[in-house]
Order: C-alpha cells, then sequence, then structure tokens
C-alpha cells in the first residue's frame, strides 16, 4: 500500500493546524495577533471542509467566519482602541479558571466523538460484484455537503428509520439546536444594535 | 493527472499524487507572477500612450519588454526596512496573506473546458469568499505598519471591500441563477456558440449588471479610481507606505493577480469564458465529445484554443481596468461610499429582481430569438461510475420555441 495516504495527511495537518492556532489565540496578549490567529484557526477548518468535499460549507466558513472576524477586527478593536498597540494580560486566577472550564469541555466532546459507533471501525465500504477491487462509497457517505445540510434541516440521511419516533425524517436532525443558535444570534444582534443606537441628547 | 501518473508512468499512488499535485501548482503560480510582470508592464504602456509619452522603451529591445524584469531585480536588491514600532510579526506575514489570498482564488477558476485545478460546485462562491481574504492582509499591514498614513489606509480599504461585496455578490448572483449552477465550467458550457449565447447578451438587465459588476470588481481589487488605500496624494503610499523591497513587490502581484481573477470571473460569467465571439473550434471540430474521457489530439488543440480565448478576453479586461485608472480621477472617501450604496447596490438589486423575472416569465432571450447556426454542446460532468449514454449533447432546443 501506499506510504503515505494524502488524505490523511492533509487531514491531520489541517486538524494540527486548527489546533495549534486555537491555542495560539489563547496564549497571545495582542489583540490583533490574536484575530489574526483566529482568522488562520477558521480558515484551516474551512480546509477541512474542502477536505471532506464540502465545497459549499467550506466556501461559507471562509466567507462567514473569516469575513465576520476581520469586521470584528476593524470597528471592535481599531475604532476603540486607545493606543496603538493593545496588550491585555490575563492574570493567574482566570488562567486556572479558563483551563478548568475549557479541559471539562474538551472531555465531554472527547468522550462523546469516540461515543460514536461509526467512528470506531473501518470506513463502511460496499462491494459491487464484479468490481471487488474498487469500494464504492456509500450514499450516506458520499462527499457532497448535501448530508450535512440536510442534518442542519433536521434530516440525518445516515440515521433515517421511520420505525422509531426518535429517528424518524424530521426528528433526527440538529434542526433544534441548529434554531436555538440563530435565536441566540438573534438576541446577540437585538442587544448589540440597542448599546450602539445613538442616543439623541444633542438637540435638547 | 494523478491518474496519468500511477497508471501509464507506473509511479506509487503517493508519489503520482505528489507529482501531479506540484505540477499543477507550478503551472498556476506562473500565471499571478508572470502575469504581473505582463500587466505591470502593459499598465506602463498604456499609461505613457494616454499621456502621450512613450513608456519604457529601451530595456530588452523594442518595446522595453524586459523592464520589469529590470525592476524586479532592482527589487530584490533592496533593503527589506521594517519600522522600529512596527508589529514584526504581523508586518512581515501581511503580503504573504494577500498574496495568498489572491493565488488560492485561482484554484477554482478554469482556464479552459476542464481545466481547472480543482473544479468545484461552487466555484463562484469560493472565488468570491477567498477573494474577500485579500483585504485582510492589506488591514493587518495598515495596522502593523504602526504609521497613520498606513492605517487610515487601511480603514478606507476596509470599509470600502466590505460595502462593495454586498453589489458584487448580487452580480454575481445573476449568471449563476440563469445558468442553474455555481460551477465555473458549467456555465461558461452554457454559453458556448455564437456570442449571442453569452449571458452578456441574455437580457437588458445582465447587459445592465455587468457593468456594476466591473465597476465593483474594480472597487473590490482596490484599483483606481477606487484607490483610497494607496492615495498617493494624500496618504503617501497609504496602506504600504513603510513597504520596500520584495514584499512591496508581493502586494503588487497580489493586486494584479486579483484583478485577473476579477477580470476572468468576468470572462466566463458574462463572456462565454473560452467559447467565443464565433465557434471556429467547433465548426474545425476541435473538441472532445460529450463524455469522452480519453485524450485526444484535436479535443486538447480546442482547448488550448478556448484557453487562449479565455486569456484574451482576461487581459481585455486588465487592459480596461489599466484604462480607467490613468483617465479618471480617484474619488473622495465619501463619493466611493456613495457610489456604492446609493447607486451600486440599488442598481445591483433592481436589475437582480428583474433578470429573475424575466426568466421566470419565460420572456424569449435574444439568442432564443437570433438564428442559431450552431447548436450548443453542453458536457455534462460524468460520475465515475459507468458513464450513461451521451444524453448530454442538447439536439436541436431552438427550432419549437
Amino acid at each position: 500500500m501506499d506510504p503515505i495516504n494524502w488524505h490523511s495527511f492533509f487531514f491531520l495537518l489541517f486538524g494540527a493546524l486548527t489546533a495549534v492556532f486555537a491555542v495560539a489565540v489563547v496564549v497571545t496578549s495582542n489583540i490583533v495577533r490574536m484575530a489574526f490567529y483566529l482568522i488562520l484557526s477558521l480558515g484551516a477548518t474551512a480546509g477541512l471542509f474542502f477536505l471532506a468535499g464540502a465545497d459549499f460549507v467550506g466556501a461559507m466558513q471562509l466567507m462567514i467566519y473569516v469575513g465576520g472576524t476581520l469586521v470584528l477586527l476593524i470597528f471592535g478593536v481599531m475604532l476603540t482602541a486607545q493606543g496603538p498597540f493593545i496588550s491585555m494580560k490575563t492574570g493567574g486566577g482566570e488562567w486556572v479558571l479558563a483551563t478548568i472550564l475549557g479541559g471539562a469541555l474538551l472531555g465531554l466532546l472527547v468522550k462523546t466523538a469516540f461515543s460514536v459507533e461509526d467512528w470506531q471501525g473501518p470506513a463502511a465500504v460496499a462491494h459491487v460484484e464484479g468490481e471487488a477491487e474498487h469500494p464504492v462509497v456509500l450514499p450516506s457517505q458520499s462527499p457532497t455537503s448535501a448530508p450535512i445540510g440536510l442534518g442542519l434541516l433536521g434530516v440525518r440521511t445516515d440515521k433515517l428509520d421511520p420505525t422509531k419516533a426518535a429517528l424518524a425524517p424530521g426528528m433526527a436532525g440538529y434542526l433544534l439546536p441548529f434554531e436555538i443558535v440563530s435565536v441566540h444570534l438573534l438576541v446577540v444582534l437585538v442587544g448589540a444594535a440597542y448599546l450602539a443606537r445613538t442616543k439623541k441628547r444633542r438637540e435638547a | 493527472m494523478a491518474e496519468f501518473f500511477i497508471q501509464t508512468c507506473g509511479f506509487p499512488g503517493w508519489l503520482g499524487y505528489l507529482v501531479a499535485g506540484l505540477i499543477q501548482c507550478v503551472i498556476l503560480i506562473h500565471v499571478p507572477l508572470v502575469g504581473a510582470m505582463f500587466f505591470v508592464w502593459v499598465e506602463r504602456k498604456v499609461s505613457a500612450r494616454i499621456q502621450d509619452r512613450l513608456g519604457p522603451t529601451r530595456c530588452g529591445g523594442k518595446f522595453g519588454w524586459l523592464q520589469l524584469l529590470a525592476d524586479g531585480i532592482k527589487l530584490l536588491n533592496k533593503e527589506d526596512l521594517r519600522p522600529g514600532a512596527a508589529d514584526g510579526m504581523l508586518f512581515r506575514v501581511a503580503p504573504y496573506v494577500s498574496f495568498c489570498a489572491s493565488f488560492a482564488a485561482m484554484i477554482a477558476l478554469p482556464f479552459s473546458d476542464g481545466w481547472v485545478v480543482q473544479r468545484m460546485d461552487a466555484g463562484v462562491f469560493f472565488i468570491m469568499a477567498v477573494l474577500g481574504i485579500e483585504v485582510f492582509g492589506v488591514i493587518l499591514a495598515g495596522y502593523a505598519s504602526a504609521s497613520k498614513w498606513s492605517l487610515f489606509g487601511a480603514m478606507r480599504e476596509a470599509a470600502q471591500v466590505v460595502s462593495y461585496e454586498v453589489p458584487m455578490g448580487m452580480c454575481v448572483v445573476v449568471p449563476v441563477l440563469i445558468a442553474g449552477s455555481m460551477d465555473l465550467v458549467t456555465i461558461a458550457n452554457k454559453q458556448a456558440g455564437l456570442f449571442t449565447n453569452w449571458y452578456l447578451f441574455h437580457d437588458p438587465f445582465t447587459f445592465i449588471i455587468f457593468w456594476v459588476y466591473f465597476t465593483c470588481g474594480t472597487a473590490s481589487v482596490n484599483r483606481a479610481p477606487f484607490d483610497l488605500a494607496e492615495a498617493e496624494s494624500e496618504l503617501v503610499a497609504g496602506f504600504h507606505t513603510e513597504y520596500s523591497g520584495f514584499r512591496w513587490l508581493i502586494f503588487y502581484m497580489a493586486e494584479y493577480g486579483s484583478m485577473f481573477i476579477v477580470a476572468g470571473l468576468a470572462s466566463i460569467l458574462f463572456f462565454g469564458g473560452w467559447n467565443g465571439p464565433i465557434p471556429i473550434a467547433d465548426w474545425l471540430g476541435l473538441h472532445y465529445a460529450p463524455g469522452a474521457t480519453d485524450f485526444s489530439i484535436w479535443g486538447f488543440a480546442g482547448n488550448l484554443l478556448g484557453c487562449l480565448n479565455f486569456m484574451f478576453k482576461s487581459i481585455v479586461g486588465v487592459t480596461v481596468m489599466i484604462w480607467v485608472r490613468w483617465t479618471l480621477p480617484r474619488l473622495r472617501i465619501d463619493q466611493v461610499m456613495t457610489t456604492c450604496l446609493k447607486y451600486c447596490t440599488p442598481l445591483a438589486a433592481i436589475c437582480f429582481l428583474l433578470a429573475t423575472l424575466w426568466t421566470l416569465s419565460g420572456i424569449p432571450f435574444i439568442n432564443d430569438i437570433a438564428p442559431r447556426p450552431f447548436e450548443a454542446t453542453v458536457a455534462v460532468p460524468q460520475a465515475e461510475a459507468p458513464a450513461p449514454p451521451a444524453v448530454a449533447s442538447l439536439s436541436q432546443p431552438g427550432q419549437e420555441r
């Protein structure tokens, strides 16, 4: 077999870049550098999406998150900055608290990730008769963004089972968390608009 | 290409992919590099002619075509200065951010039918998203220089690009909507045939929208009359005031690279890409049969002709940008914003709606009414599975309608 599997290589590369720059965001004390590392981390995440064949999601990631961080950088940092290079020092107590919180979240995520049964064994591969050497990717693993999008809309194409109420179409997806996140964003937007509203007092 | 190395040349799998990837990278990186050299030379000659001068004449023979090589060597020899107060890491990294964004966008840009490094289902969107990152390098440069001129330039650029992305996105959506695909190869192939098939002449609104797109494209790559981020007369040199030598050159390569991408995108979305005004290659039979995967010399020749055609259209687009730069005076920042928010955005929105309505209500397009000596053949991307019989070639859609 091949000594180098480029797909795994790039997956590990992008994964490592994402993680390393995410740590760099936490460690840096300069806000603009922080934003720079954040963009690199988000860009590497987009690379993971491209690697998975989800071009649209990857481009979306670039446009929304990287573009959003850009606007955040401009309007959040540059227009409110007092000095030329802002540096934020983090106290020892904050480090301890953040480590505990982050470590707890990491533990939870790792446990959840390794509890998904499909990810533990070798990838499910179907064989077409007569073409035993050419493994065919199952439709549920087809490398398009459609399953992800359908999942967000409430249909997990890999987990459809009409006999069980919890896995029936419309029940198995991530629609509820998706909606909660969007409502949360809406609340944030309303709050930001309220805070940024000009207070008309000059005429009085 | 990787299959060729693995199956024909007998390379091991990993090496085949590596070599194929490297070859594509090397070919592609010549587009921004040689492109920048060529366009700077064109810019100098065109600007000189517009100002009734001769431009470079001596260096490298008759037309001064080696001038840029000389400039490049000069810039390589310059000292790489860095202001003492600057944020060193960001200052060094900023030009590469700009250049990488501009280079990465070319991955999805097809140069001829199927001649694209990575054919993507959402190619248009990918290019728009990646081109948007280029401004980040400019902002980083402006911020990290610790100079007021640079910071002002960066802030202007940020405001400008963030505003102009809105109408530009709206303009790009219209050809995508008509073609029914975000894949650039598909969009261009739908315009095959005579020039009446170009989306520019699709309906009156696409004609208007092209000009809006070109204006917004010029603004988003930060060219005059929208080059407020540089604005020599007020900001010294704007965001690259503190840059010298090769880092400065990298900013310029990024700028010319993205000019080429914007012009190439225009040529694919509105001018049929490699499908010329007259389908000469198709009349001569220089094209791949629909669904054909084997190499054929005639198909290759047709693709090469298409590539030249596409290059020509893109170079014309860049030359128009150069022409505009040396003809129009620079706008003020408030005029730039007014152009975007009061003219481009509403115009793009109205044309977007009307073009949608035009398509929805089935009003015949110009190319449906006009006589069609040549019927377009659209090559549908073939799946890996056993190829279906070639239904891809559209036969006589014109007569009944």
